[in-house]
Formats: C-alpha cells, sequence, structure tokens
C-alpha cells in the first residue's frame, strides 16, 4: 500500500493544487467535514472554518502563514462533550497537533471519527503583520512562499516560529509535505497510518517517492535549533535572578491574556480565578502591612511561576501566549526555556505520543533520588 | 551573617508519616527550633506547588515538604508523585535563578522522631547562614 504520493500541479498553482485536493476529499465522500483555514472576506485575516460543502472550498487557505489561535482549542472544544459519528478531517500545524494529542491525554478532547492532517509548517506572522501584509501586497501566502522556496526564513515570522524544530507535523494521519519540495511543481502526501492510507486510496493518487526531503528537514530543524539556542541564552542573560526577572514582569498587569491563549491551559475554573482570591478589604490590608505595601492587583509573579509549573511540561512552543501579552511581557522566551528544561528533566516531548503518560502523573519508583531523601 | 536573623520555615508534613513523627518527637522530648511553622496536609503528593510558591513569596525564607520513606506512602503513590512535582517546581526556580535550594524534600517516617528534629535542626541552620530569602521585603511581584 502506498503511504506517500506526489501531487502534481501546474507551475506556480500550488495553492490551488492542495485546495483542489481538500475539495476531492469532501466531494469523495472521504471526510464528511472540513475544519480547515479559510480567508476571510476582507482577506486581512484566515480563521479555522468548518467546512461540510464543497463549494465553499473556493476561498480555503491552509497554507497562510498566520496561526490566529491554537486549533487544539477548537478541536476540544468540539469533541469534549462527545464526538460526531461523522468524519471530520482537521487541518492543523504541528504546534497544533501536538497541543491537541496534549489537551487528549488531558481528557479534553478525542480523536474519534477525526481524520488528522498535517500541514509542514515554515512559520506564520503575527496577526497584525498578516494583515498589514495583505494590504500592501503582495500577498502574505506569496510572501511567505517565495521564502520557503528560496530557503530562507522570513525574519518577519513570530519568534515562536523562527525557533520551532517541529516543522513536520507528528501524530498526523495524513501529512501535506512542503518542506524539500519543488513546490513550483507539487507537494507530497504522505500516510503515515491506516486512516491516512485508506484516504490515499479513496484519492487514486499514483504512489511516488521524493529525493532530499530529510535532508531538507534536517537543514531547517538545525537552523531553528541553533537560533533556539541563542534566544535561550538571550533569555538566561536577560531574566536570570530575582532582580532581572522582576522588572520582566514589571508590564505585567495580571489580564491573563496569556494563559487564556494557551492551548494548554484548560482548567474550567483556574486557581487564580478561584475564591482563593476573593478576599475582604482587611485581607488585602493585612497583606499589605506585612511589607508596608503591596502590588495591585496581587500576586503577579505567583500567577506566571505557577502557570509554568502547572502546564510547563506540555508547552508545545506555539508562542501565542506572546501574541496575548498587551505589554510585551517576554512570556514566550520564559515559558519555551522553562518548558525545554522541564521536558528535558522528565525526557517528554509533548504531543510525541499518546501513549507516554503525562509526567506529572505518573513516576518510577527510581528516579530523582537527590530531590528528596 | 547576621545571628539574630531567625528564619520562617513553612512545613508540609503528611499526617501519616511526618506529621507522626513531628508528634513522636514532641513526647519524646526531642527538640527541634520554633522557626518551623508545621502545617499538616493528608499527604505530600497533596501540595501543589502553588502552596510552596506562595509561601515563598509570602516572605517564608524556606519550606520543607516532608512525606513518607518512598515506597510507603499509605496512599501508595503519593510521594513518587510529589517527588516528580517537586522536582518541576525546583527546575522553573532554577531556570529562572531563583533559590531552589529554599525548598527542601525529606523523607521523614512516623517512627523517625530523631531524624525529624535532626532535619529541622538542619533546615533551620542552613538557612540561618544563608541569609533571609530576598522575597520576604519584596512588596512589588
Amino acid at each position: 500500500m502506498a503511504t506517500d504520493a506526489i501531487i502534481e500541479v501546474s507551475e506556480g498553482k500550488l495553492i490551488e493544487g492542495i485546495n483542489n485536493l481538500f475539495g476531492e476529499l469532501l466531494k469523495k465522500g472521504l471526510v464528511d467535514a472540513l475544519l480547515i483555514p479559510h480567508e476571510l472576506p476582507s482577506g486581512a485575516n484566515v480563521v479555522q472554518t468548518l467546512i461540510t460543502s464543497p463549494e465553499k472550498i473556493k476561498s480555503i487557505n491552509p497554507l497562510a502563514p498566520v496561526l490566529p489561535i491554537n486549533s487544539a482549542r477548537i478541536v476540544s472544544a468540539m469533541t469534549k462533550v462527545a464526538s460526531s459519528a461523522k468524519k471530520i478531517g482537521v487541518v492543523l500545524r504541528p504546534c497544533e497537533l501536538r497541543a491537541l494529542i496534549e489537551l487528549v491525554k488531558l481528557k479534553q478532547a478525542s480523536l474519534e471519527n477525526l481524520v488528522l492532517i498535517g500541514m509542514d509548517c515554515f512559520g506564520t506572522y503575527s496577526v497584525c503583520d498578516y494583515g498589514k501584509f495583505a494590504k500592501e501586497g503582495p500577498s502574505p501566502t506569496q510572501r511567505f512562499l517565495d521564502n520557503a522556496k528560496s530557503g530562507k526564513d522570513d525574519p518577519l515570522l513570530r519568534e515562536a516560529c523562527q525557533i520551532c524544530e517541529y516543522s513536520v507535523p507528528i501524530n498526523a494521519d495524513l501529512t501535506i509535505g512542503l518542506i524539500g519540495m519543488d513546490l513550483n511543481k507539487g507537494f507530497l502526501l504522505h500516510a503515515a497510518t491506516k486512516e491516512g492510507e485508506r484516504i490515499l486510496e479513496g484519492l487514486g493518487v499514483k504512489a511516488g517517492s521524493i529525493q532530499g526531503r530529510q535532508e531538507a528537514i534536517d537543514k531547517l530543524v538545525a537552523q531553528r535549533i541553533k537560533r533556539r539556542d541563542e534566544v535561550f541564552a538571550r533569555t538566561i542573560e536577560q531574566t536570570h535572578g530575582l532582580d532581572k526577572l522582576l522588572p520582566v514582569f514589571a508590564p505585567c498587569i495580571n489580564c491573563h491574556n496569556c494563559r487564556d491563549a494557551c492551548p494548554i491551559c484548560y482548567c474550567k475554573e483556574c486557581f487564580f480565578d478561584s475564591p482563593t482570591f476573593e478576599l475582604e478589604a482587611d485581607k488585602y490590608l493585612g497583606r499589605a502591612s506585612k511589607r508596608g505595601a503591596l502590588r495591585m492587583p496581587t500576586d503577579t509573579l505567583f500567577f506566571h511561576l505557577t502557570r509554568l509549573n502547572h502546564m510547563g511540561v506540555s508547552c508545545v512552543g506555539c508562542g501565542l501566549c506572546q501574541e496575548a501579552c498587551p505589554n510585551d511581557v517576554p512570556v514566550f522566551d520564559i515559558f519555551r526555556l522553562v518548558g525545554s528544561r522541564l521536558q528535558k528533566v522528565f525526557d517528554y516531548v509533548p504531543g510525541r505520543s499518546l501513549e507516554e503518560e503525562l509526567p506529572l502523573t505518573t513516576f518510577k519508583a527510581n528516579e530523582l533520588e537527590e530531590v528528596g531523601h | 551573617m547576621d545571628s539574630e536573623f531567625e528564619p520562617s520555615i513553612v512545613g508540609f508534613f503528611c499526617n501519616w508519616c511526618t506529621s507522626t513523627a513531628a508528634d513522636l518527637a514532641g513526647t519524646t522530648r526531642l527538640e527541634y527550633p520554633p522557626n518551623i511553622r508545621p502545617i499538616r496536609v493528608m499527604c505530600s503528593g497533596m501540595v501543589d506547588p502553588v502552596y510552596i510558591l506562595r509561601a515563598l513569596l509570602e516572605g517564608a525564607d524556606a519550606v520543607i515538604l516532608g512525606g513518607c520513606e518512598p515506597g510507603d506512602c499509605h496512599y501508595v503513590s503519593g510521594n513518587y508523585k510529589a517527588r516528580r512535582r517537586m522536582t518541576a517546581l525546583k527546575t522553573v526556580l532554577d531556570t529562572l535563578g531563583l533559590e531552589n535550594d529554599r525548598v527542601w524534600v525529606r523523607w521523614i517516617g512516623a517512627s523517625e522522631a530523631p531524624k525529624f528534629a535532626r532535619t529541622m535542626n538542619e533546615i533551620t541552620a542552613e538557612i540561618k547562614k544563608k541569609g533571609p530569602s530576598p522575597l520576604k521585603e519584596c512588596w512589588s511581584t
């Protein structure tokens, strides 16, 4: 059974080729619906859309380099109460797919009857930049394709994307491969599961294989890791120690937007929204009088440290916390750095495998003996 | 360091082992410093890092978590999970350059009153040497 197929497109018609493929999925009934990025009529943004009619495929744009929210949240919202008996193809970027796997492990989403379609990802622009480029022209998708073809990373990509080493989806049934492909001529369709093979078969595409994809992936990953480590070094330099950390969090206004944008922070009632923090005035005064003053609203650093403890091991590095911060607190830099340390300690990669247990819900009898004795 | 510095140390002790050891230390008249503020919890595995962070941010000079010896947890595996959680907490603090040696984890069984007293003396002496937590006077966190 074929697991790889090359879908050829006529010169410069990659977008049409990809959109055509998704149209076929719906027309042939290989999926009943698609959750897929769709261009808004204004052109200023591209958002996930649930599509049931092949008619509506015309203006999808899964290549658009923008990530308004992490779609793992959408899939969670759609499947948490009950999954559908119909097949839904969900088109996700690698960071969205990884977050979804984490949410499944946290029992916040179900993969039942989903077809996970992963897209190779070169990175995304901020929503603001995307809108700006769309207005100025050429289209951000074209701009992104030109950069992808030249093999150079666009310095205007979000920082999270510039240092992301997960450009290729993990755990997708079907992957749309772009890296290492001649994008003027076509793209790769790779089936990693039985479900993916079923779709390849249903599409009736010819088996094929490509040369040089792995090398191109390795090259991109190496480049990203190098940049990631530079960002880590810079972050340590700028945030290490209480004297540096306090100024870093000084602009925080406790809006908790970073938490709300985070695909991993799922708690229905966050500890920081709980009655623990609903205090009578005298309690505030009590806290203030201990040191003579109390920063209001209270518990800024406490919030971030707690969030690091609660979700750091599962941080997929999508960077949407950063996009959500109104005051440019470098939350992404800090969370990505701390997350990577935590993940190293527990030898855990968020989104790598459904079978791997969440590090904080399991243990080994013989480990970490240096922590307590 | 200032010899008059008396640290405040918050202790979260599990009901079944370390708290019992504390009681035994008392009834057998073993001495340990009054700097320890014990809080009895049902299991070390129920101590979310928020408790420890809160104590530190509110000015505790150190926090010690006491549980049953690994393998002896009254709830089978609470202390193993506590160990992972505390590892995560210490990793977070260390990465940000906050002093993770102000967080101690010790396994003290119900009958180990001498170990309890010794450990409390040890942490008090260490933290006295280390000095007050920089978070103590910090109102702007």
